[in-house]
């Protein structure tokens, strides 16, 4: 019997089998690096609405403007340098994507866990609540919620937080169902332990597997659906736009041959939600033992 | 001798859980199941200080539900346990750390995300019987009393085999320091070659510790090496309790004598095919049992009286008691064979 290599390093192991999982987890640290440095690397500073000039808006990739520099990517309709503007639009997308999805994780768990663990009516009450909101599409009620909110970031999170907390609820729901009736649990509440203490410390960590998969997939999740509710004009302030807004903005234009400005943003964020699902699926395959080679 | 535990008229029911709808579909009539099935009807027992009590039965006879109400994990339907006086549960939650449970499969006991040192530790940080600061050495002192490497407490419980995660679980329960442990069929999912070592460490240990215990198995064998009193269940229902030499030597009850004669023995120079002994019949289901004596649609001595009413356990000497109306006539057969 020997104590073995760590658990991370198991899974390192056989997630860098995969060399396209590989690839794609080196996608989403590059643009979350990206995203974190965006005002040390990019040319402009798109919010800054003193630096942008109408005389350089539309311009194709390639055009040296005002500021002397080049637009790589070309500009938008406000005289935005593009790269500049995806680079701050990545920054805004993936805060928002984690912010809530982290939020709705703690919400959704904390919720599936006391149905599982509490019973009864509660049970009933969170889990049909649950259900129902499942039953239509998450983008209709983030709409609602935003046209009561306003816009801005935090009601666009809170929008977010309330369409996807349901998908964590009943993951959690259905992983502390099943733990609950296993003898751990049994022995721990027979000591007697507190039941605050059982679902910290044993309910809990033995529930987040799945939990992981589902953030990996949600936080996917709030950046399409934010860049869905910003296309749609209910997202962030036209002054800081964020990927789905900077779609927006060129979308007019796309008949007219200046695809640039919608294109290269959509790229950007397909990329990176194609990259973050990878990875999700990837993490999804090595905790499911059914699917194990 | 005063009896140390002592359970009395305890029964546990588990009925369906009906959901809203089965609940409007009993209202309009509709067929659902809404009997009750009563794993344990109306045991009364009594343990005295450091003696340990074997419990058996066929499965499904209710004594590992009877297992857990004497260690308030399940609360009873009605009746009361109680250890020297004091309830081990009060409004359905358990009240005392003076019992603690072994359960059957090691594999299942122990949170398979938490260091096995932490898991000992837990209970004893959260009693007051340790402090964090000092749980290391506690847990080390446990660890070593059950023969296990203390350098082991920062693994997982992947990392042991069977018969180790049984000596943590056994670690776990008693570092809570019981006066009483109930220990769920605690060798029946280990290898042989493993059971001998656990048996031998839970009779060292009560001994040593002076543990009163409620040792539950299918395995007789088991029963009777580790017993001093031994309990036999059938459907719910003591039917026949006394000291293991004389239960097993002389069965008083027909139900008893065929659970023993069941056992496959190993029969040296035998000519022709041994068969052995098989209870006729099924168990009867438990959401409908028979009227009267449970066990009279299997009993070879049944009469008409076993069917109507049933019998009430009666002593058959100042140690022994039995629920029988012919256990005279069992023990008579018995002594003869």
């Amino acid at each position: 019997m020997s104590a073995g290599p760590s658990r991370l390093a198991l899974f390192w192991a056989e997630y860098s089998e995969n060399k396209i999982a590989v690839l794609a987890l080196v996608v989403v640290v590059v643009m979350i690096l990206l995203a974190l440095f965006a005002a040390l690397i990019s040319p402009q500073n798109p919010y800054d609405l003193a630096n942008l000039s109408l005389r350089d808006s539309r311009r194709p990739p390639g055009f040296v403007g005002s500021g002397g520099y080049t637009h790589i990517l070309g500009t938008d309709p406000q005289g935005r340098d593009l790269l500049s503007a995806i680079f701050y639009g990545l920054r805004i997308s993936i805060q928002i994507g984690l912010a809530a999805g982290f939020v709705s994780l703690s919400i959704g768990t904390t919720l599936g866990i006391l149905a599982a663990y509490l019973g009864g009516r509660v049970e009933t009450l969170i889990m049909r609540l649950v259900d129902l909101q499942l039953s239509f599409p998450a983008i209709l009620l983030a709409l609602v919620i935003v046209a009561l909110l306003g816009q801005g970031k935090a009601q666009l999170i809170g929008a977010l937080v309330a369409a996807q907390y349901a998908y964590f609820a009943r993951t959690a729901y259905g992983a502390a169902k099943a733990e609950r009736g296993k003898d751990y649990i049994e022995a721990a509440l027979a000591t007697p332990l507190s039941a605050r203490l059982v679902l910290w410390r044993h309910m809990l960590p033995n529930c987040t597997p799945p939990l992981i998969v589902v953030a990996t997939v949600q936080i996917a999740n709030s950046i399409s659906l934010e860049a869905t509710l910003s296309f749609l004009g209910l997202g962030l302030p036209v002054t800081e736009p964020s990927l789905g807004m900077l779609i927006s903005n060129g979308f007019p234009y796309m008949m007219s041959g200046r695809y640039w400005i919608s294109v290269y943003p959509g790229v950007a964020l397909i990329i990176l939600i194609v990259a973050i699902n990878i990875v999700g699926d990837q993490v999804r395959d090595q905790f499911n033992p059914r699917l194990r080679k | 001798m005063s009896a140390f535990l002592t359970i009395d008229n305890v029964s546990r029911l588990f009925g369906p859980k009906l959901n809203t709808g089965e609940k409007i579909a009993v209202k309009l009539g509709g067929k659902v199941e809404t009997r009750s099935v009563r794993a344990v009807s109306d045991v009364t027992l009594s343990v005295s200080k450091g003696e340990t009590l074997g419990l058996v039965g066929e499965s499904g006879c209710g004594k590992s539900t009877l297992g857990r109400l004497i260690a308030g994990i399940l609360p009873p339907s009605s009746g009361t346990v109680t250890i020297e006086g004091v309830p081990v549960m009060s409004n359905g939650k358990k009240v005392t750390t003076r019992v603690q449970t072994v359960f059957q499969d090691p594999f299942a006991s122990l949170d398979p995300r938490m260091k096995v040192g932490e898991t000992v530790a837990e209970g004893p940080i959260a009693h007051g019987l340790t402090t964090r600061a000092n749980s290391k050495a506690y847990v080390a002192e446990w660890f070593e009393r059950v023969g296990l490497d203390p350098v082991w407490v920062d693994r997982y419980p992947h990392q042991f085999s069977g018969g180790q995660r049984q000596r943590i679980a056994i670690a776990r329960a008693l570092a809570m320091q019981p006066d009483l442990l109930i220990c769920d069929e605690p060798v029946a999912s280990l290898d042989v070659s493993i059971q001998a070592q656990i048996i031998n460490l839970f009779l060292e240990l009560t001994k040593r510790l002076n543990l009163t215990c409620v040792f539950i198995s299918h395995d007789l064998s088991v029963v009777q090496h580790v017993s001093d009193r031994v309990a036999v269940m059938y459907l719910g229902r003591i039917v026949e309790l006394g000291p293991v030499a004389q239960v097993f030597g002389h069965p008083a009850h027909p139900y008893t004598a065929a659970l023993f004669g069941s056992v496959p023995k190993l029969v040296l120079d035998a000519d022709e095919l041994v068969h052995f002994d098989t209870i006729a019949g099924e168990v009867p289901s438990p959401l409908s049992p028979p009227a009267g004596c449970y066990y009279h649609p299997r009993c070879p001595l049944a009469s008409s009286g076993c069917r109507t009413a049933p019998p009430p356990t009666t002593p058959v000497s100042d140690v022994r008691s039995v629920a029988c109306y012919h256990s005279d006539q069992q023990l008579d057969r018995a002594k003869r064979s």
